[in-house]
């Protein structure tokens, strides 16, 4: 294999495995304080890219992604408002099913409103063929925008964690319900604001992503997958290891692309998948112990 | 008291049910026929149900305005496969046992229509197939016909274009759904007659979000002249795009697959000189006066594209050649009687559609033949003829 094809292959593992990263920290969000998985991350992801088509047909493409990103969040919230709150001392398992409805629901009001047809935001910087040269391989300027977009959000993300009060409060809910409520935070506003989070980062994965994978319907099912193995592989919770384990699953399966026909892409990840699931339940990333602590 | 109050209520009851058993008869004068037709309109294979399904509903509404076939009204029942087989069949017994319907139109894919075709011809129920793939009537099913030009005539069609262009290794890309496999096989299959060798094929799942990777590995291989895209679904775009941004000026063969403008506008740039073969109805406006769909094609674009506020593409032409054939088959045959119009289609002869002019016979279930594809491009966002190589200003192997 010589050098520039190598990097060829690199730079699209990469290409990959932001991709899924992104999708993947959405997920961590809402894990990280409510202890679930939200099986309509995937929703969220292709509501932005689509409410972002759509506003771009009246404003300029940052206002539309703004705009997109901020609806969606609306969307989120309502959502955990309408079907999560009320609920009384719920058990894992029936929110995850209920997130699972969600999914299905959203998917088709966006069929009856936007309809079966595939669309795209317009590429940020050129257009379908602009490239840029990079030790000896073309790569789009989109793939540099998904790479910083993640890598900003995951950023900003470790800061409000671990700095910020609120951040704390969301990460206490997830530590310990009842000790959290003991100590004054309200936890349902807690899931609340990290259904609103997470569906505002969806949404702007959604936008940066769309103009590589594009927009449909039902795309958001497919990206859940596989950011769900992502943040699975990383360890569940952890955004910067669900970066790490993005883009080595990326790698993997651009590489194998090398070696073995196309068609087997997807077996190669979800065979990982299953692989760590059952070797490392708790990811490559997580520890064993704090994994441990939690119901799921 | 209350005994007359329950033989009221009785007598009320039989009287309201007189009603609605007499509604039926009432109707029955002026007789309608059922029509069934099972298309992708959502899922992978969307943007040829989605136009199939308007275009089919459409031609209904006008048949009937018209005062319908024989004094007979169409009654349409138009499900949606959502793209998949098991949904087809599905839908195809429930069309034959429940409903008993005449005919039976689309499925959308290849891969559904092969999944229904048995069961159409144990039940006896025409089917007029919108999907391309040549073993939908090859061997011939007695009840199985299809509008699209078969998928063979496309390979021929692009493999004299690259013969032309001194093109002898390629690289075979397909989708990995019903259409994308049989493409495939028919690609290989004819090559070594044409003189031309496939070096490399791979396929590609028709949810892919990119696929640089598969690009980079066919791009190493520096002995490919011409990629062969073979695909019905939307990652079609993707390919282009990414073997675009890849450097790489190959020239890219599509399928008659790609013949909507959606597909175009999905791979923007990437799109421009794209070379693939469909009938004549992507290029309509621009055909001769005296050429013989010309009217028909123009006819059926522009209303299409009033009514839905979107461009024609060949995909609605093939829901229209097979609503509009049976209409003919069953004028032909003075009747709705299911032998009778399944003899006129198979007898139907010079039958212009969108797709070309259809001659039926008992040995061809299609009935068209090589000449109703035309070689089209993509140039500034639309679809011309293509008539001289080289369509890029720069044509070269890149080594």
């Amino acid at each position: 294999m010589t050098s520039q094809l190598f990097f060829q292959y690199l730079v699209a593992g990469i290409t990959y495995g932001s991709i899924y990263a992104i999708v993947a920290i959405g997920f961590n969000i809402i894990y990280n304080t409510t202890g679930i998985i939200n099986f309509a991350q995937g929703e969220f992801v292709m509501l932005g890219g689509m409410l972002a088509i759509s506003l771009h047909s009246m404003l300029p493409l940052p206002l539309a992604i703004g705009l997109a990103v901020l609806i969606t969040m609306l969307i989120g919230a309502l959502i955990e408002i309408i079907f999560i709150r009320w609920l009384k001392s719920p058990s894992i398992l029936r929110m995850i099913i209920i997130t699972i409805g969600i999914s299905i629901l959203i998917r088709e009001a966006a069929l009856h409103v936007w309809g079966e047809g595939v669309r795209s935001l317009p590429y940020f910087n050129g257009n379908e063929i602009t490239t840029i040269q990079l030790w000896g391989t073309n790569i789009s300027p989109q793939v540099l925008w998904v790479i910083s977009v993640c890598s900003i959000i995951v950023l900003l993300l470790s800061i409000f964690f671990k700095y910020t009060s609120l951040g704390q409060e969301m990460r206490a809910c997830a530590a310990n319900r009842l000790a959290a409520t003991l100590c004054g935070i309200s936890t349902k506003n807690m899931v609340t604001f990290s259904f609103m989070l997470s569906a505002g980062i969806g949404a702007l994965a959604g936008c940066v992503v769309s103009p590589i994978t594009y927009t449909q319907y039902d795309s958001g099912t497919g990206l859940a997958i596989k950011g769900f193995t992502v943040a699975v592989l990383g360890g569940l919770g952890n955004s910067m290891a669900a970066v790490a384990a993005g883009i080595l699953l990326g790698i993997i399966e651009a590489f194998s692309v090398s070696v073995v026909p196309l068609a087997f892409q997807d077996a190669i990840s979800i065979a990982l998948l299953l692989l760590i699931l059952f070797i490392r339940p708790h990811g490559l990333f997580g520890s064993k112990e704090a994994a441990g602590l939690k119901d799921f | 008291m209350r005994r007359f109050f329950l033989s009221a209520v009785t007598v009320l009851a039989l009287w309201a049910m007189a009603i609605f058993i007499a509604l039926p008869t009432a109707v029955a004068q002026a007789k309608s026929i059922k029509v069934g037709a099972i298309l992708a309109e959502t899922g992978g294979a969307s943007n040829l149900g989605g136009p199939e399904a308007r275009t089919i509903k459409m031609q209904v509404e006008q048949i009937n305005a018209k005062g319908g076939i024989n004094g007979d009204t169409i009654e349409l029942i138009v499900k949606d496969s959502g793209s998949t087989p098991e949904k087809a069949i599905s839908f195809a017994k429930q069309l034959i046992e429940e409903e008993k319907v005449l005919a039976i139109l689309g499925p959308s894919t290849s891969g559904e229509t092969m999944a229904i075709k048995q069961i159409c011809e144990d039940g006896k129920t025409i089917l007029l197939s919108c999907a391309a793939a040549e073993k939908i009537v090859n061997p011939v099913a007695k009840y199985v016909f299809k509008t699209p030009q078969k998928d063979s005539y496309a390979v021929k069609k692009i493999y004299m274009e690259m013969q032309k262009m001194g093109i002898a290794k390629i690289a075979v890309l397909a989708g990995n759904d019903g259409f994308g496999m049989a493409g495939k096989e028919q690609l290989e299959a004819i090559a070594p007659e044409m003189g031309i060798q496939i070096v490399a094929a791979e396929v590609y799942d028709k949810g892919a979000t990119d696929l640089s990777a598969v690009v980079a590995k066919i791009k190493a291989n520096t002995e490919i002249q011409a990629v062969v895209n073979w695909s019905i679904v939307p990652a079609q775009a993707i390919v282009v795009k990414n073997i675009r941004q890849a450097g790489w000026n190959v020239p890219i063969f599509q399928s008659h697959g790609f013949g909507n403008l959606k597909y175009v506008e999905a791979a923007g740039a990437a799109a421009e000189g794209l070379i693939f073969p469909a009938g004549r109805l992507l290029i309509a406006d621009t055909l001769p006066a005296d050429h013989q769909q010309k009217n028909i094609l123009t006819q059926y674009s522009t209303e299409y594209q009033t009514k839905f506020q979107e461009p024609a593409s060949t995909f609605g032409g093939h829901g229209y050649d097979a609503i509009m054939i049976l209409a003919e088959a069953m004028k032909k045959a003075g009747s709705s009687d299911s032998e009778k119009v399944r003899n006129a289609i198979e007898n139907l002869q010079g039958f212009v559609g969108t797709a070309g002019i259809f001659n039926f016979s008992p040995a061809d279930h299609n009935g068209l033949d090589i000449e109703s594809f035309a070689m089209l491009t993509v140039k500034d966002g639309k679809f011309v003829q293509y008539n001289e190589p080289p369509v890029l200003k720069t044509i070269s192997v890149v080594k």
